[in-house]
């Protein structure tokens, strides 16, 4: 049962004072512990591009699943054509015109084009089984559409990522969009897919569509956009047109706020080197890796989502292979080969996916703590469970942790305790340079403060700590010294009056500088 | 004895536990089981004359011990995330070689030598394939199943080994003292040494952690391949355990010896309590699992049941284990 949509605006006319298709007024968002959106404001102009704008964590996710109908506003309204409009489940987004291309949109490779386009509203013939032929013409019409030769019938295994992509993208646009929304649609693309997307923008702009385009990359959004909109901490703090802005006015909206408050003060007593690694690379995700990590210093990895920050640190800690580049500890050259040899130098990393690479859910909280210590608190390789708890007891009272027993499946507690408990998991290991990938990522406010103060505390002890963060704040509230990478590389090594953020977003999205 | 003096100024005190450890026993899935068991014990004793004779209790326990013992690796193995369906195919290609061997006069030191090499060598084939190739293991053992027994029917065909030396029957059918079978104490005795492994050694912890969460597991330092292939290894060897016990029992050897009993050791394991999906289960809920699975058939057998009911009551076992587990856990909440 589609809902009659009224025909779009016919024709390329992309003026300003058009009536939008989409306005969002006082939109708020609140999840337990965060304030995810609050009176936030969105307008979309058929036939125009939006960029909308902003940190991670700023909130741009949730307007989109919002505007998908997987999640429901607390408050505020969404009108359609000016007409007050309920998108409680995607379906009824689908039903407005409204759909998504996502940065990793699920197809299915033994479906055929025809069929992962259309999987799920395929067209129907007699006694309801799916029209085969009705859907391949459709589908070659909207391939056809983005200038796209692909024939429908052949398998999605065959094709290649960027005719991937584009099915994709007709899949998004099978169901009569009106409102396009683009996650980050270059994320994974080359250089010369970039430049077809562009003109597949193009395209959608001249059929009418209202796009949403999400980048973080300044290039990309002076080039294709026409208005803007900026998200800050769940606000919106600014929106306009794009000929009327600059560079610099957009990075001041995105970060500009008062950042040394919440954070803990501390005067570093930077020691000798711990770590030092030199020309590590990674066959496709980074390279040329060279830094001195010293004792009792917080080394801060800052970048866009996609710069290799997560790879490298795990390389690192042994759970990939490096190309090539070596490591040297306390200026012996030693070999990681695995988190075990990792773990036995001193070296340790709390990951980012939590859920899947931290915690170990159904088992107890102090079965987490010690599983990498065991071999040194059990006795010719068995179990001494009063050492056990009492290790697990000792760390997890120093990060504070609020649980009704130590023997309660972690999976029980809220994130910011299941943080604090991996955390506890590794200091248990008595390390040396502890790597934090995204520590307070999903984490209330008051469990972000507690682990920012014990990040402190443990540099204070002399550990040597790599913390990546997409938090500006984070990274300058927190780092002594902050290396940005960009596309697998380091883009810039910045301490003292050079961090600021500025300088950050600068270096991490490759503005301001003169090609590559 | 720690580096790092932290002090806070209100430490929140957590306790170890919230219930007893003997407790959380008493409403365990094992306890219930155990009353199950001494159910069908009673029922069992009341419904024929003859089921508490000493001997005829000896004899029952011959219904599970080989399976048994099999079940005992079978469990950390899926606990561990992993199966092997090949343990039937395993003794009957471990049995072949040990009657292969016993045609030119091989000693029972010998043949228990040759039956726990091949055995050990099934599983070692089996966990390289599963841990070197990352190949799913409920699809590399079906595999193995059919390869280890079909070249069993190659070498034997219809054809028997029997003139195992005399000594050898001493392990099918020798007893230890009184009514105690050597089986019933080897049962026993690798009962103890998986229920050690299990659950009190930083390998058993391993077992846990993989099996709940492979990736984090990894993450935490613990060489999830090289646990994974010991396994496999323990696997195969408790089958060649398993393969000696059998045919020093039968004393013959043909190729469709202990056909279809993968599937038995694994309805015991979950029976037993263990999650056929990973992560939980004990050596405890599975030796109780091989007591009621035994006095069952051992039941039904001293009633006259005839074989095809006796089927039918195995097969409605089996369902009632995959169903009871999931509306015990509702029931607990």
């Amino acid at each position: 049962m589609r809902q009659e949509i009224p025909p779009a605006a016919a024709g390329p006319s992309p003026l300003p004072h058009d009536a939008p298709i989409l306005a969002l007024r006082g939109i708020t968002k609140t999840f337990p512990g965060v304030r995810a959106l609050s009176d936030v404001a969105l307008e979309l102009y058929p036939g125009q591009v939006t960029a909308l704008i902003g940190e991670n964590g700023a909130g741009k996710s949730t307007l989109v699943k919002i505007l998908t109908g997987i999640y429901q506003p607390d408050g505020g309204e969404i009108l359609l054509d000016g007409a007050p409009a309920r998108l409680d489940s995607p379906q009824a987004a689908a039903a407005a015109g409204i759909t998504a291309i996502h940065q990793e949109t699920v197809l299915f490779d033994d479906l055929t084009v025809a069929e992962n386009i259309f999987l799920g509203h395929a067209p129907r013939g007699r006694f309801g089984l799916i029209d085969t032929r009705a859907m391949r013409a459709r589908a070659a019409r909207l391939l056809q559409g983005l200038g796209a030769e692909i024939d429908p019938g052949t398998p999605l295994r065959d094709l290649g990522i960027a005719s991937k992509h584009l099915v994709a993208i007709a899949r998004a646009l099978s169901i009569e969009a009106r409102v396009v929304i683009m996650d980050e649609p270059t994320a994974a693309l080359s250089h010369k897919e970039i430049e077809e997307l562009y003109t597949l923008i193009e395209r959608l702009k001249a059929q009418g569509k209202a796009i949403l385009f999400i980048s973080h990359k300044f290039d990309e959004i002076f080039r294709i956009a026409d208005r803007y909109t900026v998200f800050r901490d769940g606000q919106m703090v600014g929106a306009g047109l794009i000929a009327e802005a600059s560079e610099a006015d957009l990075v001041r909206q995105m970060v500009g706020r008062d950042v040394s408050q919440i954070f803990p003060s501390r005067t570093p007593r930077i020691g000798a080197p711990v770590l030092q690694v030199e020309g590590y690379a990674h066959p496709t995700e980074f390279a040329d890796i060279s830094f001195t990590l010293r004792a009792g210093e917080i080394l801060g990895f800052y970048g866009l989502v996609g710069a290799g920050r997560s790879e490298f640190c795990q390389a690192l800690f042994g759970m990939t292979r490096p190309a090539a580049g070596s490591l040297r500890i306390d200026g012996q050259p030693v070999a990681i080969r695995s988190p075990a040899d990792a773990v036995a130098h001193g070296i340790v990393y709390v990951p980012e996916d939590r859920g899947r690479q931290g915690a170990i859910g159904a088992m107890p909280i102090f079965q987490n703590v010690t599983l990498p210590s065991l071999a040194r608190i059990s006795r010719n390789g068995f179990l001494r469970l009063a050492e056990e708890f009492r290790l697990a007891r000792d760390y997890c009272e120093r990060l504070d942790l609020r649980a009704a027993s130590l023997d309660t499946p972690l999976g029980t507690l809220s994130g910011g305790n299941q943080q604090k408990v991996v955390i506890a998991k590794w200091l248990a290991t008595r390390p040396r340079v502890i790597i934090l990938d995204e520590p307070t990522k999903g984490i209330d406010i008051g469990s972000k403060a507690a682990v920012h103060e014990f990040m402190a505390e443990l540099a204070a002890q002399g550990l040597a700590v790599i913390m990546v963060s997409s938090e500006i704040p984070e990274i300058l509230g927190m780092s002594d010294r902050v290396i940005v990478m960009r596309e697998g590389r380091i883009a810039a090594e910045l301490s003292g009056g050079d961090l600021t953020p500025e300088t950050l977003v600068r270096h991490a999205a490759g503005i301001g500088e003169t090609g590559q | 004895m720690t580096d790092m003096n932290l002090t806070r100024e209100a430490v929140r005190a957590i306790p170890d536990r919230l219930e007893h450890p003997a407790r959380r026993a008493l409403k365990s899935w094992e306890t219930l089981l155990l009353a199950v068991a001494v159910a069908i014990f009673i029922a069992n004793s009341f419904a024929s004359p003859y089921f508490l004779d000493p001997w005829n209790l000896s004899d029952a326990t011959f219904n599970f011990t080989e399976k048994a013992m099999i079940a005992f690796a079978m469990a950390l193995l899926i606990i561990a995330g992993e199966i092997d369906l090949s343990v039937a195919s395993t003794i009957a290609l471990a049995s072949t070689a040990m009657g292969a061997a016993a045609q030119v006069g091989v000693g029972t030191p010998g043949l228990v030598a040759i039956g726990l090499a091949v055995s050990l060598a099934c599983g070692a084939f089996n966990g390289a394939l599963v841990t070197g190739l990352g190949l799913p293991s409920i699809v590399v053992t079906i595999g193995t199943m059919s390869l280890y027994r079909g070249i069993s029917y190659i070498v034997l065909g219809d054809q028997a080994y029997r003139g195992y030396p005399a000594d050898f029957a001493w392990f099918g059918q020798g007893y230890a003292f009184w009514v105690i079978s050597v089986e019933f104490v080897l049962f026993a005795l690798f009962a103890l040494l998986f229920g050690i492994l299990l659950h009190a050694t930083n390998f058993g912890r391993a077992v846990y952690a993989i099996g709940n969460n492979a990736t984090a597991a990894a993450f935490s330092g613990i060489r999830v391949e090289r646990v994974k292939f010991i396994l496999f290894l323990l696997t195969g060897l408790m089958s060649g355990v398993a393969a000696v016990c059998l045919t020093s029992r039968l004393g013959s050897t043909r190729p469709s010896i202990a056909m279809g009993w993968e599937l038995e050791v694994v309805t015991m394991v979950v029976l037993g309590g263990v999650s056929i999906l990973g992560g939980a289960g004990s050596i405890p809920g599975v030796v109780i699992a091989a007591f009621v699975m035994g006095l069952v058939t051992f039941g039904l057998g001293l009633l006259n049941v005839p074989g095809i009911v006796m089927s039918i009551v195995i097969g409605a076992l089996l369902i009632a284990v995959i169903a009871l587990p999931r509306l015990w856990r509702k029931w607990r909440g």
